[in-house]
């Protein structure tokens, strides 16, 4: 079927039963608003039944209140476009077979796991392959297997490579196998599936439920694919869902059937079966959907509303009846489930740059082999044939031929290629096995940690991403949500001011007093009922704290019971205005129980206080305003409360004004504004509540410690000014001695001028200070404020760069009333104009998008859902963790992972020194003493783990020693640990010790009868026995696994020399039982070692006591401590960190 | 943000969260190995520990030294080139060709005079220079399958290109470097009485017993159109054959020596040794030297003053750094562990 032009529209019309009619005339009429659709009128909706309460009310009741339902139509109206043939596709209700046959329509088994077992060689091969250095040693093991190239063995040229390829492979290989178990538990979960012909629903298995049967599913049961409901367990037709597994969020949303196809009772068939449904294609918009539905030949529109999605479930509804429209791996979550973010860290990133100059060394190595052997070869031209070792010709054959030998062109390309082969290791192959491993150990070692374990939550820290665990030691800003972050985003009442009288502290309203003043206090998130009161028995509303007298004992969305000091009283509600942002207030409409009808207002001083009739209550008004004054100094979020009587001819006008503007189809959340605005006034004060949104513990402290560190926090929130103000100055962001420099501008211009003024001023205040560091002692600290409305005039526009200059002067940043893709933005002024490291932590949807943005997000599994931790390369439970977090196991991770860097490259290098000293005696042929076998185990066995191990244990200072110094945490941000110059140092070193370890030997045994595979196991030996002492010399706590680790590795590579050569088909057979048997060999092992690390014995030793650094000085204060400076007083640290 | 219904979870969720007891906590288990906090001991390079490392590195090493460049000194070494000397006069403008000339007779004489007692056994070497062993094609010219069993005589991969004859049959022992076996043959005398050269026993043993093959016997040896060396004995099997032994154990380096024999006597200072040599190695063609060499050795090896010197030198340089650091605390003394000389404490500023 066609659309044959008839649109269709998303107007969400089912939930607003009554056809639009003109609105009232007391309304504004909407003129200037330009509707949101022209074209298209729905057709109109049935009316539906009436609820069953209306009986029990005074009066009837309006409509039922579909609240949130306007912000989702507007939401949802980004969606509507037409469907065409081309990209719709149809459903048969109840036919699966039946269900268009043009789509290959796959059932709903899921598929997360990546390979099967047929796919997971090649794709796995594949896949590993995107990493470059993979392809480098490919290319280098394939040029070795060409003959005049093959310089190791087959299999020695290829071990290498397979062994980090397998290790990878067996890791990918056990993490598919799992997600091959989820996967069949999850097809194999039980569906209840309508059988057609009996009209029963019968047990079948998610995996076999195809597009186009009827699947029933039960309160609480999760639902299997996407569907359109059919029919629900309310009359209304109403379904609530949550959604966490999908967008995170914890709140439950309605979902609505259609009135043309519910039907009473559940088991009955709740369509007809020829019903079609011409919906989209899959699409990974969980917020949108677009179809419509034929019914009787009714053409029936279908959105967003109507469809439930895989992966929901079904809260507070007995039952839930829906076709199946996207299966499996068509259904929304499937196509919206993406890995885990891949970054890479700033180390990584360093680290190819020195792998790049280490590739520059290698081809100047390789060059100066090969330019060496062109000479060599041309100063010999006429002795190659001659010369026993070279032997040019090749007589077997009986013509004289040149035997691989190509001219010196040729040679010295080949030998170009071939000294690459030899040389390939300079390239660490291992170090990224071992970076993995290491980061695999210390994500083990984070989440382990007791003190990242969250009580309150149940959850311990969680490694997302493992890729940047080091970035971890190199934060400089981090940028914090407020809500649920810096706080614990549990509203608790605190104090109320009622009629002017305030209840603060333990000073609990009296009871029993014969005034009537009910506070309504709703909570911006979830109506969650706080408190109220002073007495009337006869109305109040909710209340939170039985210690007060008033009980909460039910709540529907159509009245409320409470328990009145003992009577219960049944107040029905009777309409409702949300909250919004223009009006910032809400209302609720209350019917008491002795037939009075009240409005309830609370909302923001500043708009409350203006809808107060004045003239009344004038000492009631100025006291509220007093205690509003204190209550937000104190950091609470206030709300003022005011009560309208209305008469019953009022709330008929507002009834129908609000019947009118909820079911029009254009303009609607514009008409409830105005139908809000109209009662909303006249209103006598009842009084204001203080809410306190506690902060979290240790939240000063760690912000404190952060300070020290210097990382400079900024705060990112949706609160008002003085809201977010009054909690930076609680978390001890701002203190009373700094300067605020505050930003709140209306316009481009006024905002330009302000920014400009600002530069100045921190220009002004910066310049008697210290000129060096940019930040002087004299001057007082700045804060600067800006809101989001001048955001929007900064970001993305020239004055960028003004707010850049001074938000890095200043010390703290507070950004209030700010939209989440502004956090990002504030996060890339930062990110794209320093080098500096940027850290994003937040609990909500709303920081996705910062947390995205940053280099390392971190995502508090709090209130507001999971979608912050989903989006996060890190997830925790408080934000106070962020301390242990960056300044221990930060410092440590980069610490360490810094010093296996650097200590890979130089590892790997002196060995190809040590090779390529040699070549230089050889007529630069690039023969090894080595044995392949060796220089193939080197890397992965020989030196291997000492390093991991080191990696992922060594710590240069406690804990203790990192929490109560955080001003160590700074090494981490100047890259003190790896830099370009400690690199070249390295290298230096690393060509001394090479020729240490090569020509000490050379030397010593220069005229003698020594052959190469001896003098080989002494150079590999001293190779390794080297590397280790070097490794040994830098480690900072020996524990038995070290030690273990490191003789260890000595001793294995003393029996692997010995292996290798007790084969007797080896030329080094028994080489080196000689040489142990020699005093020579020990001679020159000895002085290899000794001579090799003197230099850096030295350095080490005289940099650390003449030019301490910060870690020296507190690694000997560790270690001194006791003895020195008995300060006793200091011992007891690391209070927050201990904290429960 | 104002959605009603999330009433209903808030109110649920949070009995569910108030009452029941955790039944499975995640709380991480405690150990000092998940905690890291295993014990482990810190080293500090602090003075004591410096100017001792020194010290004890001086102390060793210069007895070390001393004992070195004594046994160094003990040793009496006679080394005399003769690779030029021997060459005629007359085709001293082409030596290659007078190498390669099998008519002229190699025969050469040459006199070494004792210059100290020298204690048996007197090792006998012949010294290469210029010759690459360590050459890459050369070094792999070999199969030491072949070599062991004669089972394996086909066995001749990689011999290239001293594999097989022309008419392909396998040539044992293949390879260039059997191929190119040194040939020169040495004759001592003192006074008129010969001077017995033990050539047994010259090889190591474990080549002798596993790695060349005693039913091996050479086959097709020396046979092609260019002969590099030496032949060898067809009738005696490679495991005896201890010049071949000895020279297949490639040399590291590019001069090197191989043992050619023992003198069992010893010889006095002032006596002068005879040596009739028959000079048919070719090093002329890459102009390498031949030289002989007469050693005594030490426990140590042969002479070599490098060990000792770099032992002393080490050593040396080890007490010098040793003072120099206990001058440098001595001038510049510093608390260890002063939280003073923290940077943000020197600089409360700075940062």
């Amino acid at each position: 079927m066609a659309p044959q032009g008839a649109t269709t529209t998303l107007e969400d019309k089912e939930s607003c039963p009554p056809p639009p009619s003109p609105p009232s005339s007391h309304l504004p009429k909407p003129i200037s608003e330009p509707p949101l659709r022209l074209d298209s009128f729905p057709p109109p909706a049935p009316s539906r039944s009436q609820s069953s309460l209306e009986n029990t009310l005074p009066f009837p009741l309006p409509p039922r209140i579909r609240h949130g339902s306007c912000a989702e139509s507007e939401r949802f109206a980004t969606s509507q476009r037409e469907l065409t043939d081309a990209d719709s596709r149809v459903v048969l209700v109840g036919d699966p077979d039946g269900t268009d046959p043009r789509l290959e329509l796959s059932g709903n088994a899921i598929r997360t796991a990546k390979y099967s077992p047929l796919t997971f060689l090649p794709r796995n091969l594949f896949e590993q392959f995107h990493r470059l250095a993979y392809v480098y040693f490919l290319v280098i093991a394939v040029l070795n297997q060409l003959p005049p190239l093959a310089v190791f063995g087959r299999g020695a040229s290829v071990l290498p490579l397979a062994f980090v390829l397998l290790v990878t492979a067996v890791k990918d290989a056990y993490e598919d196998w799992r997600r091959h178990l989820a996967d069949r538990i999850e097809n194999n979960r039980a569906a209840s599936v309508l059988d057609l012909g009996t009209g029963r629903f019968r047990p079948k298995r998610w995996k076999d439920v195809r597009v186009g049967e009827v699947l029933k599913v039960l309160a609480d049961g999760t639902i299997p694919c996407d569907m359109v409901l059919l029919a629900t367990g309310d009359p209304t037709g109403v379904a609530y869902v949550q959604t966490i597994n999908l967008d995170g969020e914890s709140n439950l949303k309605t979902r609505y059937a259609k009135q043309e196809t519910m039907s009473p009772a559940p088991d009955s068939h709740p369509f007809v079966a020829a019903n079609f449904i011409r919906c989209e294609r899959p699409n990974r918009n969980i917020y949108g959907f677009l179809g419509n539905m034929e019914v009787d030949g009714k053409r029936v529109s279908l959105g967003p509303s109507n469809i439930i999605l895989r992966g929901c479930e079904i809260k507070n509804t007995a039952w839930a009846i829906g076709v199946v429209v996207y299966a499996g791996c068509d259904t929304k979550v499937m196509l919206n489930s993406s890995g885990a973010p891949s970054k890479r860290s700033r180390l990584e990133t360093h680290m190819n740059r020195e792998t790049l100059l280490l590739s520059a060394l290698l081809i100047v190595l390789c060059s100066v082999v090969s330019v060496c052997n062109g000479f060599w070869l041309g100063n010999h031209r006429d002795d190659l044939e001659l010369s026993q070792f070279f032997r040019k010709k090749d007589y077997s054959d009986g013509d004289e031929k040149n035997y691989n030998y190509y001219g010196i062109g040729m040679q010295v390309f080949f030998t170009f290629l071939m000294s690459v082969i030899v040389f390939q290791i300079m390239i660490p192959i291992s170090l990224y096995i071992s970076m993995e491993l290491v980061r695999l150990g210390q994500a083990y070692f984070m989440s382990g940690d007791t003190n990242l374990y969250d009580e309150s939550s149940n959850s311990r820290f969680q490694c997302r991403a493992l890729n940047i665990n080091e970035d971890l030691g190199q934060i400089k800003y981090v940028f914090s949500d407020k809500t649920g972050t810096l706080t614990e985003n549990k509203m608790e009442f605190q104090c109320a001011s009622i009629g002017g009288e305030d209840y603060s502290g333990g000073n609990a309203p009296p009871q029993g007093n014969d005034k009537v003043h009910p506070l309504l206090d709703v909570d911006d998130q979830c109506w969650k009922p706080k408190m109220l009161v002073k007495t009337d028995p006869e109305l109040v509303d909710l209340l939170t704290t039985a210690s007060y007298g008033f009980v909460l004992i039910e709540r529907t969305s159509g009245h409320i019971v409470i328990d009145v000091l003992g009577h219960r009283q049944r107040f029905d509600v009777l309409g409702l205005h949300e909250f919004d942002s223009d009006r910032k207030r809400m209302s609720v409409i209350i019917g008491c129980p002795d037939k009075t009808v009240k409005l309830f207002v609370k909302g923001a001083d500043s708009s409350m206080l203006g809808g107060i009739q004045k003239g009344i209550d004038l000492d009631i008004i100025c006291a509220t305003e007093t205690n509003l004054r204190a209550y937000s100094s104190l950091g609470l979020r206030t709300l003022v409360i005011g009560i309208r009587d209305l008469t019953r001819n009022e709330f008929e006008e507002w009834q129908s004004a609000y019947e009118n503007a909820s079911t029009a189809l254009v303009g609607r959340g514009r008409f409830l504004r105005a139908v809000a605005s109209h009662v909303e006034r006249d209103l006598r004060i009842l009084g204001a509540s203080g809410i306190e949104d506690k902060l979290q513990n240790g939240v000063p402290e760690a912000i404190e410690s952060m300070r020290q560190a210097g990382i400079k926090v900024w705060v990112l929130t949706g609160d008002k000014q003085e809201t977010a103000i009054s909690i930076g100055f609680s978390c001890k962001l701002l203190t009373s001695e700094m300067t605020q420099i505050v930003i709140n501008s209306k316009s481009r211009e006024s905002c330009k001028k302000s920014l400009q003024d600002a530069v100045a001023m921190s220009s002004k205040l910066a310049a008697p200070g210290n000129v060096l560091t940019g930040a002087g002692s004299a001057r007082s600290p700045l804060a600067l404020i800006i809101d989001g409305t001048s955001l929007v005039y900064v970001l993305e526009t020239a004055l960028e760069e003004e707010l850049f200059k001074v938000a890095t002067v200043c010390d703290v940043v507070l950004c209030c009333r700010v939209a989440p893709l502004q956090k990002a933005g504030i996060v890339a002024l930062i990110k794209n104009r320093t080098d500096d490291m940027t850290l994003a932590i937040g609990d909500g949807a709303n920081d996705v998008s910062m947390i995205q943005m940053a280099d390392v997000g971190i995502g508090l599994s709090g209130q507001e859902g999971r979608q912050a931790v989903m989006a996060s390369d890190f997830a925790m439970g408080q934000f106070r963790f962020l301390v242990p977090l960056l300044l221990v196991h930060g410092h440590w991770n980069y610490q360490r992972m810094a010093y296996m860097i650097l200590y890979n490259f130089y590892r790997n290098a002196v060995f190809v020194f040590v090779l390529f000293w040699y070549v230089l005696y050889t007529a630069y042929t690039l023969t090894t003493a080595i044995t392949e076998w060796s220089s193939v185990l080197y890397s992965v066995v020989y030196t291997a783990l000492p390093t991991i191990i080191v990696g992922v244990l060594d710590k240069d200072l406690s804990r203790k020693t990192l929490i109560k110094y955080p001003q160590l945490y700074m090494a981490g941000q100047r890259d003190e640990r790896y830099n370009l110059k400690l690199f070249i140092l390295t290298v230096m070193d690393t060509v001394w010790q090479s020729a240490a370890i090569f020509f000490i030997p050379y030397v010593a045994y220069r005229h003698s009868t020594i052959d190469g595979s001896s003098l080989g196991d002494l150079w590999t030996l001293a190779v390794v026995i080297l590397v280790s002492i070097h490794l040994a010399m830098d480690v900072y706590r020996w524990n038995w696994l070290t030690h273990a680790s490191i003789w260890g590795c000595i001793v294995a590579t003393f029996i692997c020399v010995i292996i290798i050569d007790s084969i007797s088909m080896v030329p080094g057979y028994w080489a080196i039982f000689h040489m142990m048997g020699t005093g020579l060999f020990w001679l020159c092992l000895l002085g290899i070692i000794v001579a090799g690390m003197v230099p850096r014995f030295t350095t080490k030793a005289l940099t650390e006591y003449v030019m301490p650094g910060d870690i020296q000085i507190a690694r000997e204060l560790e270690k001194f401590r006791n003895v020195n400076a008995a300060t006793t007083s200091e011992i007891s640290m690391s209070t927050f960190s201990q904290q429960p | 943000m104002n959605n009603v219904n999330g009433s209903v979870v808030g109110s649920s969720s949070g009995s569910g969260d108030g009452s029941a007891p955790r039944r499975n906590s995640k709380r991480p288990k405690y150990s000092r190995f998940t905690q890291q906090e295993l014990p482990a001991c810190k080293p500090i390079l602090t003075p004591k520990w410096v100017i001792s490392v020194f010290t004890l590195i001086g102390v060793v090493f210069v007895p070390i030294g001393i004992a070195s460049l004594m046994a160094s000194n003990d040793v009496v070494e006679i080394v005399d080139r003769y690779d030029n000397v021997c060459v005629p006069s007359n085709m001293t403008s082409d030596k290659v060709a007078y190498i390669q000339n099998d008519d002229v007779d190699k025969t050469c004489s040459r006199t070494l005079k004792v210059p100290k007692h020298m204690s048996q056994p007197i090792y006998v070497y012949y010294q290469l220079d210029n010759f690459y062993q360590n050459h890459r094609r050369y070094v792999k010219s070999r199969n030491d399958a072949q070599l062991r069993k004669s089972s394996q005589a086909n066995e001749t991969s990689g011999c290239d290109p001293e594999k097989r004859t022309k008419d392909g049959a396998p040539i044992v022992p293949c390879g260039l470097i059997a191929w190119s076996l040194f040939n020169d043959t040495y004759i001592f005398a003192t006074g008129n009485k010969n001077l017995t050269v033990n050539k047994k026993e010259i090889s190591w043993k474990s080549d002798r017993d596993h790695k060349f093959g005693k039913d091996v016997f050479p086959k097709n040896f020396q046979s092609g159109p260019l002969i590099g060396g030496k032949k060898l004995n067809d009738t005696q099997p490679l495991n005896e054959q201890e010049d071949l032994i000895v020279w297949m154990r490639t040399a590291a380096l590019p001069t090197f020596r191989k043992l050619y024999g023992r003198i069992e006597q010893d010889l006095n200072a002032g006596d002068v040794i005879s040596v009739t040599l028959k000079n048919n190695y070719n090093t002329y063609s890459f102009s390498g030297k031949k030289k002989l060499v007469l050693s005594t050795s030490s426990w140590l090896g042969g002479k070599n003053d490098f060990l000792g010197i770099a032992y002393l030198a080490v050593g040396g340089l080890c007490f010098f750094l040793a003072v120099a650091f206990t001058i440098v605390y001595l001038v510049k003394p510093r608390k260890l562990g002063d939280p003073s000389y923290l940077s943000w404490n020197r600089n409360p500023a700075g940062h």
